[in-house]
């Protein structure tokens, strides 16, 4: 199968989205990738560092790269987007000398940062690709009508992500449809959840997710499918806080990609940390269980 | 000889950074220069008359006049000449203008430059030897390549001049973009009635022949004389058979056929005739739709066609055309609207083109004048118009503003009222842009007498909402977000470059902008010519135009060619190559590189192969001086020692002096 | 809304400054909106995305400094994908933002609150430490109460860690920071 990878994790696929990375590794281990995690990683300064300066955004993220390219790796990948772009953001500030040259002095080190940086969903597109993965599905997705939700980040901006149509991305729609699923016609693919804002400005933020929950269930969708898990945050643990600012109840489960392609490799649920959620994800898997009874699988 | 020089101070132009008067003193001592002077103008009527006076009194054989470019001037300075007496090929022309006052801020420099310019020229000129220009008689039938409303006014002009005209139209009806509008600004008026008339004596003129359905596939030769080849495609109908009666098209089974004259609003019949008005009203087959060529079955039309009309066999067929005179009148077409994922082009059916909609309100459009939702059918209660939609819009390097968006969206605004009093409907502009008689006022109505709210700003993004379209924008007036629902978005999709545009304006050898809209010659003086003689430009293949602007370029286009065949005959250019027979060794590498076929191989006397140019034809490129290896071909008025004198100098000038 | 007097109050060097920071040519805005139509935070700001590029255009450095909605800025890059004239318009903000921060500007305390226990958290520990961001954040902002509802949920399905993970790679963050606090890299 493929080289090895770099894995960054990513601060919150260690906490709030710890099933995120469960999954994200089950999966690749079920396909043959081989993840070996970025030593003694540390934050990438997210948000709040490039709000602060930029130099000292790059040098949080350069010591990643750097810590992976120490290990030989010439390929590094996280789930989690708002990491690569931090990441992708240094590298590309670092193309200027100037800029790298403060970047190294914070570092303390050489700032080569010339690895090559994408996202998990990315990696699994391009390098193995929908056939390969449809292959290996064990379990057809049959029943679910997924509401691919893509957030701000796997498309912009636009240049740096270089990923899909930025108004119209189809990676994981085309995904769910090569593992049998439905495709749902959901509206609102890459507005923006409200991201971090949801401790400091909370309405903002369940006014935002709240209009993408509704597109979603709008669409017929019995399971909304995210990449991101600050978008997973907003849409699940803060659910009853949505339902009370909007008055609209909504059960639809927010699963990782990677929990939905899980299943389909026939991974068990709890491998996939389908029990760490806010809102049950019971219903995706009672759905399931009747489609693979009648099939006779899994 | 006996040289004068003019060193020309254009006002400031040139003298505000070129010491003028050290020039002329500077030239004075160049070899066989007997007089130079500086002047205000040499262009003005008392800078040529102190020309014509110095050659008459000095005995002048040869003028150098250091002004601006050639291209200004050339023409002028070499009637000055002549009309003292010399030859047209004794003047040259020192470029220190657009080469230097407007390239250099240093006086000094600039000065030293422009000296060496005006004695590169001193030595060209005393190689320059009188060159008589040859006539050649001018073939006054005039081809119009396009028959848009732009085209179909060239050639009613040139034919009612008494120009025969052949008229070459791409698709299968003469019309272009005007026939498929449902009504035209600022009048309301119903586009079709205005330019039916004009269609139908388009076809009924005797002095008009009109191939449909056919393509430029070659043009060669020169101004006066060009050949063109046409290339009909197969309609897989006899058109001196079919008679209109559309007996076929009722019968036709294959009914998904896409309907390219309504924009692909619907759908048509595998054989049709586009509209009812179209000329020629004659039947054509679609042959990727026609279940007889894609399954080999069917051919009810040739069961049911009353005048054996039908014929699966038909081929591509080139027929040959000699005229004088070519009108580009190729148009323009609508960006493509699967470009704007934003607002859903493409992907949603109720977001449609300006002409998509334009279909869509005609009475004789796919739903018959009744307004109705491509989606589902239903009556629209509110239409959005969104401009500027790939116009003004670097991100997608369309930098261009397309000129009648602003005009025809008010329209549009316009007749959604008159065709449903109670539908809502909403323009996002940025600027309006109405210059044009009574279009401001037209604006105006669209807004009191019509009720259409305009709101000032872009919008960001169109999806779907409770089975409708909501459309998010801002209202910069207001500073704020603004949605709105929407049944119906209409957008007013940038005006591109007509499709194969590029690839005619190389069979035409005219240039074209970034955009692929033909270059006129001069953007002020010469807007209708191009720079390759004898071919003229109409309407909006040369930029956006609205219908009056592209009629009168078409009538300006006519008047051209008219122009141009008022005379009998045509002077040549004598800067052409010519074979020195002697040194030619017949080798023909010069007849394999000329791009114009200008070149032929003849037997000499001793019966050894020699080349010899067609002095009609050659274009003076001088492609073939740098092939030959013997210098058997030269260009006149450019010849090696011509050539040579120029470079001679300047490199011993550099080798024995240096400025800095 | 007073006059603006923009002979005595046009800032040049503001614009330009704002200009050369953000590496975006700011006199190719021609106010068309679309920054403002598809930005999500809109209805939180108090100036329009559009009306801030105004404000820089027009100089007027402490009317574009000491906006909100600098500091409520998503993120999300939707304006500067949608700008026609290729302005990074976020990227525009955040110049403003790292200047409002110099200048002492902070009209949004809470986002201001958050982002420093965030990188506090940063400092100490490496990586993000969820409950003591959370915490510091409370203790900060006076906003003891907010989102409280949602830590037991976290700690039920153990996604809320009572204890930060250590991780050696904590010291070399830590330098990174002292570097930058003491000044240098800039």
């Amino acid at each position: 199968m493929s080289a090895a990878l770099a894995y960054y994790p990513g601060c919150s696929q260690t906490a709030s989205a710890r099933e995120y990375d469960l999954s994200t590794r089950a999966c690749c281990q079920t396909l043959g990738v081989e993840l070996n995690d970025v030593p003694d990683w540390t934050c990438c300064g997210s948000t709040p560092a490039h709000a602060t300066d930029h130099a000292l955004a790059a040098a949080l993220a350069a010591r990643n790269l750097a810590q992976a390219m120490d290990t030989g790796a010439s390929n590094l990948a996280t789930p989690c987007p708002s990491c690569l772009l931090a990441l992708r953001t240094a590298q590309s500030r670092c193309e200027n000398e100037g800029f790298k040259g403060r970047v190294e002095v914070l570092l303390g080190r050489p700032a080569t940062l010339s690895i090559r940086t994408r996202s998990i969903l990315q990696v699994l597109m391009e390098d193995l690709g929908l056939e390969a993965l449809a292959e290996k599905a064990v379990r057809p997705l049959k029943g679910l009508r997924v509401a691919s939700y893509y957030g701000c980040l796997m498309t912009r901006p636009v240049g740096l992500m270089a990923f899909e149509d930025p108004d119209n991305p189809t990676a994981m729609d085309r995904l769910f449809l090569a593992l049998g699923a439905e495709a749902a016609p959901f509206a609102l693919k890459t507005e923006c959840c409200g991201a971090a804002l949801g401790v400091p400005r909370k309405e903002a933020v369940l006014e935002l997710s709240g209009r993408i929950l509704a597109a979603a269930e709008e669409s017929g969708a019995n399971v909304l499918a995210v990449a991101c898990p600050l978008c997973q945050m907003n849409l699940d643990l803060r659910r009853e806080q949505i339902e009370g600012y909007t008055g609209q109840r909504s059960t639809l489960p927010v699963l990782y990609f990677t929990q939905l392609l899980g299943l389909a490799l026939g991974l068990p649920e709890e491998a996939l940390g389908l029990g760490l959620h806010n809102v049950g994800t019971r219903p995706v898997l009672d759905i399931l269980r009747r489609t693979w009874a009648s099939e006779d699988v899994g | 000889m006996r040289i004068g020089v003019f060193v020309c101070h254009c006002g400031t132009n040139i003298a505000g950074t070129v010491d003028c008067a050290a020039v002329a003193a500077a030239a004075q001592q160049f070899p066989e220069v007997v007089l130079a002077v500086d002047t205000p103008y040499a262009c003005s009527e008392p800078g040529q008359r102190a020309i014509i006076e110095a050659i008459e009194q000095k005995g002048l054989n040869g003028v150098v006049v250091a002004s601006c470019t050639p291209r200004m001037h050339e023409a002028t300075f070499r009637r000055t000449v002549e009309r003292a007496g010399l030859n047209r090929y004794m003047f040259e022309m020192a470029n220190i203008r657009e080469h230097v006052s407007w390239v250099g801020r240093d006086k000094k420099l600039n000065t030293f430059k422009a000296t060496d310019l005006v004695r590169i020229a001193v030595e060209k000129l005393r190689y320059n030897r009188p060159l008589t220009a040859k006539s050649f008689a001018v073939n006054k039938r005039v081809l119009v390549i396009g028959a848009g409303v732009a085209g179909i006014q060239a050639a009613l002009d040139c034919a009612d001049g008494g120009l025969e005209t052949i008229v070459v139209e791409r698709t299968s009806t003469v019309g272009g973009k005007m026939a498929k509008l449902d009504k035209t600004f600022p009048t309301v008026d119903c586009s079709v009635c205005v330019l039916g008339p004009k269609m139908v004596d388009l076809a009924q003129h005797r002095k008009i022949k009109l191939y449909a359905m056919s393509e430029i596939a070659d043009l060669s030769g020169y101004v006066g004389n060009f050949e063109v080849s046409i290339r009909r495609k197969a309609t897989y109908v006899d058109w001196n058979k079919c008679t209109g009666c559309g007996l076929c098209a009722d019968k036709c089974p294959s009914r998904k056929a896409p309907d390219h004259f309504n924009e692909l609003v619907g759908r048509t019949t595998a054989i049709s005739i586009p509209f009812p008005q179209a000329i020629p009203k004659k039947a054509s087959i679609d042959a990727s739709s026609c279940l007889h060529f894609l399954k080999d079955r069917c051919g009810v039309c040739a069961k049911v066609c009353p005048v054996e009309a039908i014929d699966f066999e038909q081929q591509d067929e080139v027929v040959k055309e000699s005229v004088g005179a070519v009108v580009v009148a190729t148009g323009f077409d609508l960006l493509d609207i699967r470009r704007f994922g934003q607002y859903g082009g493409g992907r949603f059916p109720d977001v449609v083109t300006s002409l998509q909609y334009e279909r869509m309100l005609s009475a004789s459009g796919p739903t018959g004048g009744h307004l109705k939702c491509p989606s589902d059918g239903r009556e629209p209660k509110s239409v959005v118009f969104i401009s500027c939609v790939g116009s003004r819009d670097r991100s997608m390097d369309r930098a261009i503003c397309s000129g009648f968006c602003c005009m025809y969206t008010a329209k549009q605004a316009i007749l959604t009222k008159s065709h449903v009093p109670d539908c809502e409907t909403h323009v996002f502009y940025m600027d309006i842009r109405a210059p044009g008689k009574g279009y401001d006022e037209f604006i105006r109505r669209a807004q009191e007498e019509y009720r259409t709210n305009y709101v000032r700003g872009r919008v960001s993004s169109v999806y779907p909402k409770n089975g409708r379209l909501a459309v998010r924008g801002a209202d910069t007036l207001l500073g704020t977000q603004t949605e709105v629902m929407a049944d119906l978005v209409v957008l007013a999709v940038g005006a591109g470059a007509a499709e194969g545009s590029r690839d005619l304006a190389e069979k035409l050898r005219i240039s074209y902008d970034a955009y692929g809209f033909f270059m006129e010659s001069h953007p002020k003086l010469k807007p209708v010519e191009t720079n390759t003689a004898g071919v003229f430009l109409a309407g909006a293949c040369q930029g956006p135009k609205d219908i009056p602007a592209s009629v009168a370029m078409g009538s300006a286009a006519a008047g051209k060619v008219m122009a141009l065949f008022s005379k009998e005959r045509l002077e040549s250019d004598p800067q052409v190559a010519q074979v020195n027979a002697v040194r030619c060794v017949g080798c023909l590498k010069c007849l394999r590189t000329c791009p114009f076929g200008a070149i032929q191989e003849v037997q000499a006397r001793d019966g050894s192969t020699k080349a010899q140019v067609i002095e009609s034809v050659c274009q003076g490129c001088g492609v073939c001086t740098v092939t030959c290896t013997d210098r058997a071909i030269e260009l006149q008025h450019f010849t090696d020692n011509q050539l040579l004198a120029e470079v001679n100098y300047l490199c011993r000038s550099w080798m024995e002096k240096s400025p800095a | 809304m007073p006059v603006m007097e923009l002979s005595a109050s046009q800032d040049r060097a503001f614009f330009e400054a704002v200009c050369a920071k953000s590496g975006q040519d700011l006199l190719r805005c021609y106010q068309c909106g679309n920054c403002t139509a598809g930005c999500p935070m809109q209805p939180y700001y108090d100036l329009a995305a559009h009306q801030v590029m105004r404000l820089v255009q027009t100089g007027q450095r402490k009317a574009a400094l000491t906006c909100s909605s600098l500091w409520l800025c998503a993120g999300c890059g939707q304006c500067s994908a949608r700008c026609p004239n290729q302005l990074d318009v976020a990227l525009i903000l955040e110049t403003l933002r790292h200047m409002a921060r110099r200048a002492g500007y902070n009209p949004q305390p809470r986002v201001a609150q958050f982002s420093r226990a965030f990188l506090k958290s940063v400092h100490s520990h490496g990586r993000v430490f969820e409950l003591g961001l959370l915490l510091r954040y409370k203790l900060a902002s006076g906003r003891l109460l907010d989102d409280a509802d949602l830590a037991p949920r976290l700690l039920k399905v153990g996604k809320l860690h009572l204890t930060p993970t250590s991780t050696p790679g904590q010291a070399e963050v830590a330098a990174i920071f002292r570097r930058y606090e003491q000044g240098a890299g800039s």
